[in-house]
């Protein structure tokens, strides 16, 4: 089970060469094809947006769906100055509840699974119940609660009402608790102990730079899940200029159904707005340890 | 001072348990506190709404409207109404689209890239992962479009051939409509999983199937799906309780067509009645009978394939 949650996820594995198998096998085409359509299938939506946002609005509707469109700079320029710039404070807020939330909720995690792998403590299998509970409960349907409670403390309608229930998330300490249990060894723990180190020393020098790769991980799930997150915004705030990217092109879409003229500006913000995410993806992809998800059932 | 020196140990062999004592609550402290206040205490506060309800209180015309006690009648209202159950039942019907295509296309991408030698599966592993970086009401906004008929590239093509249009987001295509948009952004990621699952698998494994002439498929089906049977269990409970809150694609698609419901599915119809109607206790009700169902679901789920996957091995 260790090896298992330390294999990386993108780089091959040495016993990739051992697993060729007999040199004399043909390479086969039908497994090729089959990945080749479904790469296909999930590349032409990101490819029809690309395209689509280069037309103008008479072409949208009017010229071949994979023609590109001579509009591109216009709608960029539409976009940006769409509400007073209001798509850039869309974009920024996103940052903002998805950069932020996602920092603080990796270090809260990793603080309370490092807690519950590494020490024994009274009440500690009733915590462990409880975040399993967190996991397997829809967070979403406390939503409407959690407005509720928001507006009775005077939060509701403000940056916090988005940002403090992000923070939160079971499943990362869950994460977290599978990979402390299997990084960090109790001996240099002990070690660290015995040299006179306090439980907050042992915690920051020993154990969190042995941590850095489960904390990545948690980090990427939880920034994308924020950064996707609809219900919540869409909720909690009132404010156009406080919206996330989500929000904010629903509501140019759901008034694009009066003006269609909006409709380019949708496909023209979608465009701009999955552009980072997917670069960030591609980015930190061999960073990813999802062995932990896979592994982390047996734990 | 002797006295002190001799002290000293016992008082530090004293401190050190307390502090290895206090040090794990200080470390689950602030994931505590946002634990009870965000998760704990919306709980308890939904669990209070849904027994509490506006009654006309006093008699005759003068009659004030009170919030009080109404018992369960927030959950006979939730259970007798038809368009919440007829929202669990369109719920079904997408489900049961959405999570086996997703789980099995996932599996079947996952299995083909773990095949010996097989070219472009590095380019194709990582296209397939790409729509996760979508956000799911911008993923519902790409593919509305690619299904509304005047922008649909589908249509274009049966319109140059002379055929006629095909609607997709009406009657029962629909559902599967919906659930392309959730299957779409679902495929890369559980494919990453059940791959990495698989990859953890040492490569001796195979060998001796391999010596013995078994095909790849026989090593797929008998060894490679049991083996990774922990990361099936973990994806259908993410796709199920994925499924449970879908709510952002049938609202984005709502603009687009007027086959979606403002109570299309649970989720949108305890929206509904919660800022649209006004009635809190109603849509609290609703909320914890969701929860409580996707719970109830995911428990037996575990159970079930648990004894299963760990039964056997």
């Amino acid at each position: 089970m260790a090896t298992s949650t330390v294999s990386p996820l993108t780089r091959p594995l040495p016993t990739a060469a051992a697993r060729l198998g007999p040199p004399a096998r043909p390479r086969r085409i039908w497994p090729s094809l089959v990945l080749l359509i479904g790469a296909l299938y999930c590349l032409v939506p990101v490819a029809w947006v690309v395209i689509a946002s280069t037309k103008s609005n008479s072409e949208l509707f009017t010229t071949f769906t994979f023609a590109p469109g001579s509009g591109l700079l216009d709608n960029l320029r539409d976009l940006f100055s769409y509400g007073g710039g209001q798509f850039a404070q869309w974009a920024l807020n996103s940052l903002i509840f998805a950069g932020f939330g996602s920092v603080a909720c990796t270090l809260i995690s990793t603080m309370a699974g490092f807690a519950l792998a590494k020490y024994t403590f009274p009440g500690r299998q009733i915590v462990f119940y409880a975040i399993l509970g967190g996991v397997l409960l829809p967070g979403i349907t406390l939503a409407i609660p959690q407005y509720l409670l928001m507006s009775e403390i005077g939060l509701a309608g403000s940056y916090w009402s988005v940002l403090l229930p992000s923070l939160i998330s079971p499943f990362g300490i869950y994460l977290a608790r599978v990979y402390a249990g299997a990084a960090v060894p109790s001996e240099t723990m002990e070690a660290a102990r015995i040299d006179g180190a306090g439980d907050a020393r042992v915690f920051s020098a020993i154990a969190l730079p042995m941590l850095v790769p489960g904390m990545v991980t948690i980090f990427l799930l939880q920034f994308v899940s924020i950064w996707n997150n609809f219900l919540l915004p869409f909720i909690m705030l009132s404010d156009e200029r406080m919206y996330p990217l989500t929000v904010g092109l629903y509501t140019l879409l759901s008034k694009g159904s009066g003006t269609p003229s909006l409709y380019s500006l949708a496909i023209i913000g979608a465009a701009v707005a999955i552009i980072p995410l997917v670069v960030m993806m591609l980015v930190l992809q061999r960073y990813w340890r999802l062995d932990l998800i896979s592994g982390g059932l047996k734990g | 001072m002797s006295a002190e020196i001799a002290a000293a140990p016992p008082d530090r062999a004293r401190r050190r348990p307390r502090s290895r004592w206090v040090a794990p609550y200080t470390f689950l402290l602030p994931a505590g506190i946002l634990f009870i206040a965000f998760l704990a205490i919306p709980m308890v506060y939904a669990l209070y709404l849904s027994f509490r309800g506006l009654r006309v209180t006093g008699d005759g015309p003068f009659g004030v409207q009170e919030e009080t006690w109404v018992g369960l009648s927030n959950y006979v209202a939730t259970f007798t109404d038809p368009e919440f159950l007829a929202g669990f039942g369109r719920l079904a019907i997408y489900g049961a689209i959405a999570v086996p295509v997703t789980l099995g296309l996932a599996l079947t991408f996952a299995l083909l890239l773990d095949l010996p030698r097989v070219r472009g599966a590095r380019f194709a592993r990582t296209a397939i992962f790409i729509p996760y970086a979508v956000p799911g009401v911008i993923a519902s906004l790409l593919w509305g479009f690619l299904y509304l008929p005047s922008t649909s590239p589908a249509n274009w093509l049966l319109g140059q051939l002379g055929l006629p249009e095909l609607t997709v987001l009406d009657g029962g295509i629909l559902f599967g409509s919906v659930a392309n948009i959730a299957i779409w952004s679902g495929v890369g990621f559980n494919m990453i999983i059940i791959y990495t699952s698989l990859r953890g698998i040492p490569g001796d494994v195979y060998e001796a199937a391999r010596i013995d002439g078994a095909s790849e498929w026989d090593i797929a089906y008998r060894i490679k799906i049991p083996l990774v049977g922990p990361a099936l269990v973990l994806t259908g409970l993410f796709a199920l309780i994925g499924t449970l809150q879908v709510y952002g694609e049938p609202t984005t698609l709502r603009p687009m067509t007027n086959a979606i419901s403002q109570t299309w599915v649970p989720l949108m119809k305890i929206y509904r009645d919660a800022f649209v109607r006004d009635d809190l206790s109603l849509a609290a009700a609703s909320s914890v009978v969701l929860a409580l169902g996707t719970l109830v679901l995911s428990v037996l789920l575990l159970r079930i394939t648990q004894k299963r996957t760990f039964g056997e091995s």
